[in-house]
């Protein structure tokens, strides 16, 4: 290897300076791991401005405006607050898996980023199975959640976490089911390899359905409206997280910031080409604006649909997941790799040297969008079906409640 | 980067990422006041006093469900590899991964039809 | 004989995590520490995959292990009432236990570890372990593991339904 630029190969420059190699091996892997540990947790800082500012004006409201220009850091005024505050552990609580629970829940939403790959260069390791790793390491989180929950000594921290991991480890299966869509296509868990098989089509063409349960999934893994049972203030007071305050509280929060952006960036890694873009080989720094370009759009649509949509209940929320999600992501799974072969018996999949070529790519691609259309259309008239006998019945049972109400009060 | 490395990286990573959750969390513990009183301490329960043992029972439902995303999930284990091959795979693979998921979804309508999946 | 480099290091950790953890579980009398402790144990074992070039398999254990099993025994452990703080040891027959243990662990070494200690070559070329690409190929092979490929399937959904019906509630 011989020394290119500072970040890739700075193990090289070391050597050519002089330094023993595996020093400078050492050295080049904890560069790197500062740098990619580090710039979530700074991105953080920006996020939650922009969600409070976002939030703020849909209430029609200013938002932080005070501290630096346009508010900006008021993020930072917030983490001095924050950890100036006094740190109350209640009576009976489990400390040690108290302190530990907020830590986790950052920790294991870090370790996604060392497989995202945000340029052609930039990656913080290309695994072999890249895919598996980042759903292994986030159900990490799951645990953080229950450690919490346990160690508070709360009723309903404890009822909260319950919910909240069974609500997150429902919405792990049709994740993961999407996941296994790219995985096939490219023919490899690596990030990089998911990246660039999609050269020659983006694979939200192929299969949009595998996108948007990826999208809905993990809008639930995160906890964001309509899925946010997590604080369901006026059921739960205030979830899993009730008894922290001061950091630690603040630790849960941007864990779950940064989790948002994380799976806007590997939606946009798997379906949307990721760092692909016009003159990216030619510049790969370019990979990091078309990255976060493409990302900012889904997180401001996560935003949008956090500050639109009320809460489901939580007996509607495993209903929409165990019998539409988890049903809909198997059939996907099946139609996808029936039509694979489908193309392949006709001989119309991109010959291996054509595989960048958008031309090459048609046939299989309107092939399978097609297939992707019509589950839709099936879904789409199997829930109007079910709507229209439902509607009625609800209809029914709130006015009874209704009929019920004057009675009620006379007593 | 071979193989090794990559996972040296991996090792590196998980050690440092320890570090920088955790720096807030101690400066927090030295630079915070501390003037715990039993008020303070008492769990909040909406200022009601709390009754009875925090450690509740919970419903069986949980556990169900735990018990079909723990099958749905070594499933995607078995899963996984199958997909990253499938490139190279025949029709007879494709019988093979349909039979698996179909043997498997079997589970999931039993559950389903016989009202376990149902939250109450 | 013992050389200290950084897979040596690494070894050792890992070692520590999963005795020490699997020690946390059999001492702790707290239920949910048990788990916790369990789940470092499982960790440490994760690291002990890869370091045998089997990242495939330490995924499989992280995700499976510690992501659903132990979530599984915790709702176990839930379920019951007031067992997440055991006063007194309520199991008499853990010397049983700790028998069962020890006769593995010898049963262990003279069958496993005292025919190759010693006599392993350091300069021995790597095993060509494959990779999952190759796993997956050889799952779906009518002429390899396609038979136990679909067997998991079905064991997993006798498993499930039969959890199913032991755990139903009885009203």
């Amino acid at each position: 290897m011989e020394c290119r630029d500072i970040i890739n190969t700075l193990a090289a420059c070391l050597q050519e300076g002089g330094m023993n190699p595996g020093l400078a091996s050492f050295v080049q892997i904890l560069l790197g791991v500062v740098l990619v540990t580090l710039a979530p947790l700074i991105i953080v800082i920006l996020l939650i401005w922009v969600e409070r500012k976002f939030a703020a004006r849909i209430q029609d409201r200013i938002g932080p405006n005070r501290v630096g220009p346009f508010g900006l850091l008021q993020t930072i005024a917030d983490a001095v607050k924050l950890i100036a505050k006094e740190d109350i552990v209640p009576a009976g609580a489990d400390r040690f898996v108290f302190n530990l629970a907020p830590i986790i829940s950052v920790v294991s939403v870090i370790l996604i980023w060392a497989v995202i790959p945000l340029s052609p260069i930039h990656i913080g390791v290309d695994l072999e199975i890249g895919a598996l790793y980042f759903i292994a390491v986030g159900s990490i989180g799951t645990l953080a959640i229950m450690m919490a929950g346990w160690s508070s000594n709360n009723k309903y921290a404890l009822l909260g976490a319950f919910r909240v991991v069974a609500q997150l480890v429902s919405y792990e299966i049709p994740f993961v089911f999407a996941i296994l869509i790219p995985v096939m296509l490219a023919g490899s868990m690596g990030m990089q390899d998911i990246v660039e098989a999609q050269r020659g089509m983006w694979f939200f063409v192929l299969s949009p359905i595998a996108m948007i349960i990826f999208f809905l999934s993990a809008q639930a893994e995160t906890g964001r409206a309509p899925f946010d049972l997590i604080e369901a203030e006026s059921e739960l007071v205030a979830g899993y997280n009730i008894e922290y305050s001061g950091m630690k509280f603040g630790l849960f929060f941007a864990g779950e910031f940064v989790h948002v952006l994380t799976n806007a960036l590997l939606l946009v890694a798997l379906f949307f080409g990721g760092w692909l873009g016009p003159f990216v080989d030619q510049v790969p720094a370019l990979g990091f604006v078309y990255m976060f370009g493409k990302a900012a759009l889904f997180y401001l649509f996560s935003l949008l649909l956090r500050n639109t949509l009320p809460r489901v209940r939580i007996d509607q929320m495993m209903n929409f997941n165990w019998k539409f999600l988890v049903p809909l992501s198997v059939v996907n799974v099946i139609v996808v790799a029936l039509l694979l072969q489908i193309v392949r018996a006709l001989g119309l999949a991109p010959a291996p040297e054509l595989a960048n070529d958008f031309v090459a790519n048609l046939p299989q691609a309107v092939i399978l969008l097609l297939g992707n259309l019509a589950i839709i259309a099936v879904v789409l008239n199997m829930l109007r079906n079910f709507g229209r006998s439902e509607r009625p019945a609800e209809a029914a049972a709130i006015r009874k409640d209704e009929e019920m109400l004057p009675a009620q009060a006379a007593h | 980067m071979s193989v090794v490395n990559e996972w040296a990286f991996i090792g590196v990573f998980v050690a440092v990422a320890w570090i920088f959750p955790t720096l807030p969390v101690v400066l927090a513990a030295f630079v915070s006041p501390r003037k715990p009183n039993a008020i303070k301490m008492q769990t909040y329960e909406c200022g009601v006093e709390t009754v009875g043992d925090t450690w509740v029972q919970f419903r069986v439902q949980y556990y169900i469900h735990g018990l079909v995303f723990l099958i749905f999930d070594v499933e995607m284990i078995f899963l996984f590899p199958w997909a990253m091959a499938y490139n190279q795979l025949d029709f007879f693979a494709f019988g093979a991964g349909l039979l698996f998921l179909f043997l498997l979804t079997d589970g999931l309508l039993y559950a389903w039809f016989k009202g376990d999946l149902e939250w109450k | 004989m013992l050389e200290l480099n950084p897979q040596s290091i690494a070894f050792f950790i890992f070692a520590a995590f999963t005795i020490g953890g699997g020690l946390g579980v059999a001492t702790s009398r707290n239920l949910i520490h048990g788990a916790l402790y369990l789940i470092l144990s499982l960790f440490g074992g994760a690291g002990l995959f890869i370091l045998l070039s089997a990242p495939f398999l330490a995924a499989a254990q992280i995700l499976v292990y510690i992501g659903a099993i132990a979530i599984l025994i915790i709702f176990a452990v839930m379920l019951t009432r007031s067992m997440t703080r055991l006063g007194e040891v309520y199991n008499r027959q853990w010397w049983l236990s700790a028998l069962v243990g020890v006769g593995f662990f010898v049963l262990l070494v003279i069958g496993v570890i005292l025919p190759v200690f010693g006599n392993l070559d350091p300069n021995a070329a790597p095993l060509d372990v494959g990779t999952t690409m190759d796993l997956g190929i050889a799952l779906v092979d009518g002429n390899q593991f396609v038979l136990p490929f679909e067997v998991a399937s079905v064991l997993l959904t006798a498993a499930l339904i039969g959890a199913i019906v032991i755990a139903r509630d009885r009203d």
